[in-house]
């Protein structure tokens, strides 16, 4: 049988696409190309109309031109002529181009939304169809507010097609994703939620999408739909692949559906009906028996769909998390796919196996399957297998195993793919310091790393090492033993430098009674790696060199005379350099109750969080540079999110491994002004340790003040310095995550500034910076997680409908905020008319299990909008007595808050956003200034005057303008700012 | 939900793509260079899923052609495996034995056999028969609406065969009953 042709004979296209297949390079069929595209421009110019089949042909050929990853500027408006054409081909045309062309915000949109609009009311099925798929593939804003009324109407009413209905449903979905706020809630839920039972197993199937995403939004709402959700699965699990005709799929009864129930079940904490409950449980029973049973066929379609339904039930009962009998047959399960021949199989039971690991009910059950895991990494072919593998050895990993787990890492880091090395590095640190009871294991397994994979070992993790040994005196001999042997090895890796020269400087003493680790074989095996290393690595054994001056007296003479060598004392390396000369000075100068002092063993170290759990969250963080910010600012804060704040401790470390050598600092003189000189590498980092010890960003008014840079950097020192004192405790626990339900923002804090914190607890941090432009604005609110816990499912919408100020947020192209990094939520503001209350949004996101659900408010204030006016002082009297209508003039007299100031009073005007004009008040004490709000419906003049009383340390404020609530608003706004 | 869907030939060749994730025109360009690259290296018995930025890469070769969707993170791979699977079916059924030139020829068709089986990134109808129904609903209209004669005024034969020559290509269908391993 020869196939019919498809497509409709558009010949001129067929041919076109067989001249560019027989372009023999590249540069032929460009040049094909542009003869084309001239040709179509020639056609869509000219004179003669073109007939709708011809317009239909040369859109076709301009997008298959844009397919070829060419761009395509014109020919739109043609397309958008298509819709208008009732023949349901070129209509159908013009949408295709329309949906795979069309940019988001064209100036076409309003036409496209009229035509859309009257094919929805077309009483011909196939056309709203088509409309309905449009308004899927573009789904802006303006659509979901264009057709939010009316396709629930369609997606309930007896009168619709199925077809219809099921791309209604998801049509609807795709608004509500564009657009949270036309949630259907009300008679509507009702309504939708019982589309689950319709009949059409289509139906039901694009249903349950969209209710998911209702559920997601407003859970109580739509809680009804679990227990028919429930029934409709038990309905499927229990019946026989025949019952189902054209919605089973390879023996398997509506796969599709099966697991958009599973899924939405997971929305919801298990059912607190019994009934239900236990309904549920057997389902879930059922699947799990049913992956026991022969395969119904061997064709890998059938297979994949009923896993597919049977991993997302093992997600649902590990989401429940209570049923153990389950939770172990499903670990059970998924144990036998751990050696199935199917690569997908084992890849998905590795990943599942890793939630199930962190269940107090199935860890146990995990922990059987170990050598099998272990088995996996060593044979795997596929590096995303063996990633899984690792994944989930570090999720089993518990006392019991931890020796084995962490051996077969290490003997896997050997050759484990140079991309997942500094990952696996990491794990086998955390892994180390977690469960080390002893802890010459601990630095057994940390130097075996730093020996096979020293170029992965990044500087937080052998900074840990180097805090772990300070703070604990059991292990400082061994350390210095161990360190001392890894030393002798020919190639040594420049970390196993860094921490060698750092552990003997400290502890050498304790092996240096030993005649074959003597003092001057320390310093000699040291100063033998020396010329390898990097001027960063010969600072620190400079440091260590000194400190061998104060353990060991009988070697000075040969120190200092490698301190006096030419490239140490007239190194390039400023700090090389500097280092050398004090130092030599030091050991020449000073008497040994001096040198014992300054010299003194580093006294422990701060227990803080371990940073090398939070680098390791921070692995998988998604980049942000995408969103297309271009804003400095937020980039920066997103900078300091992720280099800065990871490295938290690292920081800390690293700033008191230098203090180590800085002996005026030791000594305890910290509110002495730091010189420039000593604090030369602690002021390299001094920006990132303001931001991080200097917690939320100062106050408002502080642009008006100096900047308290001395205190900060006081408190910077008596920081870093002053914990010393604290007890540590070498095995960080992660704090417990608690849902954030309200939040206390300090948005009126933005009245006068376009940046600042608007929230921050110990969880979480909310940054705003703003942009205004005439009556539009942007916000960008940079979302910080500041917990090891991964937020998920962020979702920022706006509350309400606040016809005054409009806010839609930009759809966000990750809505998960890994641990320590920081995420930026752009929302677009268009102030349609003068307001009083501040927009607000409502923030939603999971983590760790627990929902945070607050509304915040948005710094948006009516003066935002402002332009600032210069104008001479009779248009400026002028203008002040036409605005004297009742009610056009406000006034207030209030208290000063600071000391009057004219220079600042101007200043808090001017950043207020109108002008401060100067000679045009009589008493030159007085402010006078203009300025235009702009909204979208009209501009407002504002005038203002305000009058300092220094005698009284009041204030009289007078404002005018054409609106009275505008008048009221900016009194209100400026009361007490002065 | 699916955010976007890409078709590329093993040469590395765009032949479609679906996004309904709204990324500017040079992210896609990006995006789409990144993922051919990835996945064109990847050996034939290597798992079909891969970690990608936040989402998931589901992909799966038919002869020459390459289906790759990218799903969220917490969507069920092996249904989308499944997604892809029926999709080629579709267009199988329709083209009858389709091959890569089926779909450079006829991309708008195969592009409207997607949106009538994927909506906004999620399944709308998952049965092959209304799926085809409404497929074959569409071609009733177009030759309503074509005037009589008009295939023969432009060479075409009513009843014509595939013009182009298909020999080349390996028939997909052909792979997808050869690759499984039970």
């Amino acid at each position: 049988m020869t196939p019919p042709v498809k497509g409709d004979g558009m010949r001129g296209l067929s041919v076109f696409i067989s001249d560019i297949r027989n372009c023999k390079s590249r540069e032929a069929e460009i040049k094909r190309i542009n003869k084309e595209l001239a040709n179509i421009r020639t056609k869509f110019k000219g004179d003669k109309t073109l007939d709708g089949y011809q317009k239909k042909k040369y859109v076709c050929k301009l997008l298959f031109i844009f397919l070829l990853g060419h761009d395509i500027d014109f020919g739109h408006k043609e397309a958008v002529n298509l819709l208008v054409s009732n023949k349901y081909t070129e209509k159908q045309i013009g949408y295709l181009f329309i949906s795979v062309i069309l940019n988001h915000e064209s100036d076409l949109m309003r036409l496209i939304i009229q035509n859309i609009k009257n094919d929805l009311s077309s009483r011909n099925p196939i056309f709203i169809t088509l409309a309905l798929q449009c308004i899927s593939n573009i789904g802006n804003r303006e659509m979901a507010d264009a057709f939010a009324h009316d396709i629930p109407k369609l997606l309930v009413s007896g009168d619709t097609l199925d077809s219809v209905k099921q791309s209604a449903a998801l049509c609807l979905l795709k608004l509500m994703r564009t657009a949270p706020d036309i949630m259907p809630t009300g008679e509507w839920t009702t309504r939708i939620i019982h589309l689950l039972n319709d009949q059409h197993l289509g139906v039901v199937t694009a249903a349950s999408s969209l209710i998911d995403i209702l559920v997601k939004r407003n859970p109580e709402e739509y809680k009804a739909c679990v227990s028919l959700a429930v029934s409709r699965l038990s309905r499927i699990v229990t019946s026989t692949y025949t019952d189902f005709q054209d919605y089973t799929y390879y023996f398997v009864p509506a796969p599709w559906l099966s697991v958009k129930i599973l899924r939405l079940l997971q929305n919801y904490p298990p059912p607190e009906d019994p009934s239900i409950k236990s309904r549920l449980n057997e389902c879930l029973d059922t699947i799990l028996q049913k992956a026991q049973e022969a395969l119904k066929s061997k064709k890998l379609q059938h297979s994949n769909a009923k896993n597919a339904v049977l991993f997302e039930a093992i997600n649902l009962i590990i989401h429940i998390d209570s049923e153990a009998n389950l939770l172990v047959k499903a670990c059970n399960q998924l144990g036998n796919f751990l050696s199935h021949k199917d690569t997908n199989l084992r890849y998905l039971a590795l990943e599942s196996m890793c939630l199930l690991a962190t269940s107090e009910f199935s860890h146990e059950a995990v922990k059987k399957h170990q050598e099998t895991v272990i088995n996996a990494l060593k044979t795997e072919r596929d590096i995303s297998v063996r990633q899984r593998a690792v994944d989930l050895l570090y999720a089993m990993c518990d006392r019991t195993n931890s020796e084995q787990i962490v051996k077969e890492m290490l003997a896997y880091l050997e050759t484990a793919d140079y991309h997942i090395r500094e990952e696996m590095v990491l794990k086998v640190a955390i892994l180390a310091e977690k469960y080390a009871v002893d802890y010459t294991w601990y630095v057994d397994i940390m130097l075996n790393l730093i020996r096979i994979a020293g170029d992965y070992v990044s500087e937080e993790v052998w900074y840990r090492v180097i805090q772990i040994v300070v703070n604990r005196t059991d292990v400082q001999g061994y350390a210095a033993k161990t360190v001392f042997e890894a030393l002798q090895a020919p190639a040594c890796h420049e970390n196993m430098v860094k921490v060698g020269g750092y552990i003997l400087g400290e502890f050498g003493n304790l092996i240096a009674g030993d005649p074959r680790s003597s003092p001057l074989v320390q310093f000699e095996l040291l100063h033998s790696k020396y010329h390898l290393c990097s001027p960063q690595t010969r600072c620190l054994l400079l440091s260590t060199y000194v400190k061998f001056i104060n353990l060991f007296s009988e070697i000075k003479p040969q120190i200092q005379h490698v301190l006096k060598q030419e490239n140490n004392l007239r190194s390039s390396d400023v700090e090389i350099q500097q280092r050398s000369v004090e130092y030599l000075q030091l050991s020449m100068i000073a008497d040994a109750d001096v040198l014992a002092t300054v010299l003194e063993e580093m006294p422990s170290f701060a227990e803080r969080e371990s940073s090398i759990l939070s680098s390791i969250l921070q692995k998988k963080k998604p980049p942000v540079d995408t969103l297309g910010l271009k804003e400095d600012k937020i980039e920066k804060s997103t900078h300091n999110a992720q280099n800065g704040q990871s490295g938290l401790e690292a920081k800390v470390a690293q700033v008191q491994s230098v203090a180590s050598v800085q002996p005026i600092d030791l000594i305890g003189l910290n509110s002495t002004p730091p010189s420039t000189k000593m604090h030369t590498p602690v002021k390299s980092d001094q920006d990132d340790l303001l931001d991080i010890f200097g917690g939320p960003a100062p106050p408002p008014t502080q642009s008006a003040q100096p900047a308290p840079d001395s205190n900060n950097l006081d408190s910077l020192f008596s920081d870093t310095f002053g914990m010393s004192t604290q007890i540590a405790s070498p095995v960080a626990e992660m704090a417990p995550f608690s849902p954030i339900l309200s939040v206390q923002d300090n948005h009126m804090q933005f009245i006068f500034n376009n940046m600042d914190s608007l929230f921050e607890n110990e969880a979480l941090r909310i940054f705003v910076t703003s942009e205004f432009k005439q009556n539009l604005a942007r916000l960008s609110l940079g979302f910080l997680n500041k917990t090891n816990f991964v937020f998920q499912n962020l979702s920022v919408q706006a509350v309400g409908s606040n016809e005054l100020v409009r806010v839609v947020p930009r759809p966000l192209e990750t809505n998960a905020i890994s641990s320590q990094s920081e995420l930026a939520q752009v929302l677009n503001v268009e102030c349609v008319n003068d307001f009083s209350e501040c927009p607000q949004v409502l923030v939603q996101f999971s983590c760790n299990g627990a929902q945070s659900r607050f509304e915040l408010n948005l710094p948006i204030f009516l003066n935002k909008f402002f332009d600032p006016v210069q104008m001479d002082s009779q248009t400026f009297f002028t203008r002040w007595k036409n605005l004297s209508n009742p009610g056009q003039e406000q006034q207030k007299i209030f208290k000063a808050n600071f000391p009057i100031d004219k220079d600042r009073n101007s200043q808090t005007l001017i950043n207020f956003g109108w002008s401060s004009l100067s000679g045009i008040d009589p008493n030159p004490e007085n402010f006078c200034g203009a300025g235009i709000i702009h909204t979208s419906t009209q501009q407002y003049g504002c005038l203002y005057r305000l009058e300092p009383n220094r005698q009284a340390q009041m204030y009289r404020l007078t404002i005018r303008s054409n609106k009275e609530s505008i008048s009221k608003r900016l009194v209100e706004l400026l009361d007490n700012q002065f | 939900m699916i955010q976007f869907l890409l078709l590329f030939s093993r040469q590395g060749k765009l032949r479609l793509q679906k996004w309904y994730t709204a990324y500017p025109d040079k992210v896609k360009k990006k995006i789409i260079r990144e993922l051919i690259a990835t996945i064109l290296s990847r050996k034939q018995k290597m798992s079909s899923f891969l970690e990608w930025k936040d989402s998931k890469i589901v992909y799966k070769r038919y002869a020459s052609l390459y289906f790759c969707a990218c799903i969220e993170q917490e969507d069920n791979e092996l249904i989308t495996l499944e997604v892809i699977h029926r999709y080629v079916e579709l267009l199988d059924k329709y083209f009858g034995s389709v091959c890569e030139l089926d779909i450079i020829f006829n991309f708008e068709k195969a592009y409207f056999m997607w949106d009538e089986f994927v909506i906004g990134g999620e399944i709308q109808e998952t049965s092959k028969k209304n799926v085809l129904k409404a497929i074959s609903d569409q071609d009733m209209i177009q030759e309503e609406e074509t005037p009589q004669g008009f295939f023969e005024d432009h060479g075409l034969g009513r009843n014509g065969r595939k013009w182009y020559n298909n020999a080349t290509i390996g028939n997909i269908l052909k792979m997808v009953n050869a690759v499984y391993f039970f």
